[in-house]
């Protein structure tokens, strides 16, 4: 048992953190929070940005786990919750997940070239920007989006969750997660009141801690869903991201003061994809019934 | 990322399960909570039992008289003793898991061969005499003093919460050799014998009912100055220094222990028709989900102390932060599934929810573990 990162596995997230400072640091997600309204004051949907589609393509995201042979980078699973995990934090718009399932069933998907939506819970995301759209849409709505970030549609009725889908949106959760500690302990360290820095304040320090409990709690659980790929395990890292993303994102928009409350401040942004991946695949009340009925029925011990 | 164990420890772990299938059924009857002298006498007796069969000290160093074992293979060693159901470390925990360690690392040739033996073979109990009544989180604020005369010590002072005092042959003391000295700089570790005249040890009754734990009042109490570990004004980093020998494996035991008692409620609760109560259903999920993760964090701790050569990080604030939280949880939903009855004092969990309730306080408290994190892990300035 050996139940920590590889050196290629922290290459490879090293890579793609780098990748996304480039491509798409803060002043971009700022950019592409800032959109111009409509002459009717309506918000101007959110752009596609196929560039930068395409370099993730180059860059093996979308191509990671399809075997070599096949053109792909031939990576499991563990690969690739790492590279959703750096999605996450950086906070990277589009149907990533969607467009990562379907490297090697949709022509031009495993490149970037095309752009793949889909059905997930009762929700589309992007599809009007698609070129593909999966998945049984028949009925999808538009919404005016609470992710300002993310167009949305919805559907009548949510489709049946994919629990690989399910895994990727929990290590972006864990990402955001992560991201919103780091700004939170930044800006703890910074800001001073009442004559010191307002991170030596415990009320301030025990939310931080609490931030980086949860998230490292969510971490291992992703982790460990990836190497099992069990459906159970699944189940209960996306209760523990989902909880890891949102709680950290309130936690560090309550350190933030005032500041947390605009829209200049990055965290809003964490907060409402933080919202929206919950409501992903299967719904937190279902995966708590799959762990409880795993509970009762499971013989004494710890998983394998 | 690798959760398969390799064949060498796979060998162990059934190597172990074959003993345990034939040492457990041999096992005297367990005594009563309140029967500490029989306690004493049964933890004894299995660390005995682990001694013969190779098992005692597996994850001290060979040097030690341990069995220098991987913080992997220490890993199944209590994974597979809690699944068999074997007995908990009990009486040998400070022996085994403190003072041993620290005598171990910080002890010369003479202590060592003196105290570590006893220990492993299960002949001597040890506790702890750190907290007194006016240094519990702070314990550097620790006022019991230590005068030298002659070749002895001649310490007056008390200690209190100190578990076990009543039957322990010693007791690893921290006390004040120098008055004078900032704080940090005037504590000495000693190895007192417990039955030198003028320890006077009160038992304390918990809220649970039981007397786990004791004040100990000492009164010009000689301690031979050879019974000091480490320099004389060096024992806050002699103490600091067992530490290093927690290796990610604190809680594997009790990660076990709740994931069974998590399978035991919900099957009462199909029992008992409360399963029928989607928001218990949904609770006992979550807590499925914190558990799995609890596994899979120490899993990831003990791998992580297995490649930085058994240095822990602080990892094991975090665990224990969530563990303990985790697990009064868990007896709050056994509360719920058994209604009424979870006031019945000797029905199953009742006494575990009562003993649950320390978890938050002992071996430094969730607002000590918070700082802990918030500052050595996060790097947030220190607070007055
Ligand atoms: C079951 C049990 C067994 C024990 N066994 C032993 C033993 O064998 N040997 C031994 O030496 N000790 C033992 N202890 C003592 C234990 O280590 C102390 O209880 C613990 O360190 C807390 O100290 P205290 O009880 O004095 O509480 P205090 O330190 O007085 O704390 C009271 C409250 O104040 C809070 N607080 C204190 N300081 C801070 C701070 N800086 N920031 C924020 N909050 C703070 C605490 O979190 C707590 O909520 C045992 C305790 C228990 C419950």
């Amino acid at each position: 048992m050996d139940f920590q990162l590889t050196d290629d596995q922290r290459a490879l997230r090293r890579g793609m953190r780098e990748l996304l400072g480039r491509r798409f640091g803060r002043e971009r997600l700022r950019a592409a929070a800032d959109r111009p309204r409509t002459p009717e004051g309506r918000e101007t949907p959110p752009a596609l940005d196929r560039g930068l589609w395409r370099d993730l393509g180059d860059a093996g995201f979308f191509a990671l786990r399809l075997p070599e042979a096949a053109g792909g980078v031939g990576l499991g699973l563990a690969e690739a919750v790492l590279v959703f995990e750096e999605a996450g934090r950086a906070l990277l718009p589009g149907p990533l997940v969607a467009t990562h399932l379907a490297a090697g069933e949709v022509p031009g998907a495993a490149t970037g070239e095309c752009v793949v939506a889909a059905a997930d819970g009762a929700l589309v995301e992007w599809m009007d920007a698609a070129d593909v759209v999966r998945g049984d849409v028949a009925g999808a709505v538009a919404m005016r989006s609470a992710d300002p970030l993310t167009p949305l549609h919805r559907l009548p009725r949510a489709v049946p969750a994919d629990p690989v889908a399910a895994l990727l949106s929990a290590a972006e959760q864990l990402g955001s997660a992560g991201r919103t500690l780091d700004l939170a302990v930044q800006h703890a360290r910074t800001r001073e009141q009442f004559g010191q820095p307002i991170g030596a304040f415990q009320a301030v320090k025990h939310l931080c801690s609490e931030m980086l409990v949860r998230s490292e709690l969510a971490r291992v659980a992703v982790y460990a869903a990836a190497v099992t790929a069990d459906p159970l395990d699944i189940a209960a890292a996306g209760l523990l991201a989902d909880e890891a993303a949102e709680q950290g994102a309130r936690d560090c928009l309550q350190v933030h003061g005032g500041m947390g409350f605009t829209w200049e401040s990055e965290v809003h942004l964490h907060l409402k994809r933080a919202w929206l991946r919950a409501r992903r695949g299967r719904s937190a009340a279902e995966a708590e019934e799959a762990l409880a009925a795993d509970a009762a029925a499971a013989p004494a011990g710890v998983p394998d | 990322m690798d959760l398969t164990y390799t064949a060498e420890e796979e060998e162990f772990r059934a190597r172990l399960r074959r003993w345990l299938a034939r040492a457990l059924p041999a096992l005297p009857p367990r005594p009563s909570p309140d029967d500490w002298p029989g306690r004493r006498a049964y933890d004894l007796g299995w660390q005995r039992m682990l001694h013969d069969a190779g098992y005692a000290g597996l994850h001290w160093p060979v040097d030690a008289g341990g069995r220098g074992a991987t913080p992997t293979q220490h890993l199944i060693f209590l994974e597979e003793t809690e699944r068999a159901g074997a007995p908990y470390v009990g009486a040998n925990f400070v022996g085994l898991l403190h003072a041993g360690p620290t005598i171990a690392a910080e002890g010369t040739a003479a202590q060592r061969a003196r105290w570590l033996p006893p220990v492993l073979r299960g002949e001597e109990v040890w506790c702890q005499g750190f907290s007194e009544p006016g240094a519990g989180s702070d314990l550097a604020a620790l006022r019991t003093r230590a005068r030298r005369d002659g070749d002895d010590y001649v310490v007056s002072g008390s200690k209190i919460w100190t578990s076990h005092a009543e039957v322990a042959d010693w007791c690893e003391l921290l006390v004040r050799t120098d008055a004078e000295a900032p704080r940090h700089k005037g504590i000495s570790w000693l190895a007192m014998p417990m039955d030198a005249p003028g320890i006077t040890v009160r038992p304390l009754r918990t809220l649970a009912g039981s007397t786990e734990f004791a004040e100990v009042f000492l009164d010009d109490v000689r301690v031979p100055v050879a019974n000091r570990v480490g320099a004389e004004n060096d024992g806050w980093r002699v103490t600091m220094v067992t530490l290093s020998f927690e290796r990610g494996t604190a809680f594997v035991g009790e990660v076990v222990a709740c994931r069974r008692v998590l399978g035991e409620l919900a099957r009462a609760a199909r029992e008992n028709g409360r399963w029928d109560d989607a928001v218990l259903r949904r609770r006992l999920g979550r807590l499925n989900a914190e558990f799995r993760a609890l596994w899979r964090l120490t899993q990831w701790n003990v791998s992580e102390s297995a490649r930085t050569g058994g240095v822990p990080g602080v990892g094991g604030s975090v665990f224990k932060l969530r563990y303990s939280q985790a697990r009064q949880s868990l007896y709050d939903a056994a509360a719920e599934v058994l209604g009424a009855a979870a006031l019945e004092l000797s029905a199953e969990w009742t006494l575990d929810r009562l003993s649950s309730l320390s978890y938050t306080i002992a071996a430094g408290t969730s607002q000590i573990q918070r700082n802990i994190v918030a500052e050595r892990i996060l790097g947030l300035p220190k607070g007055r």
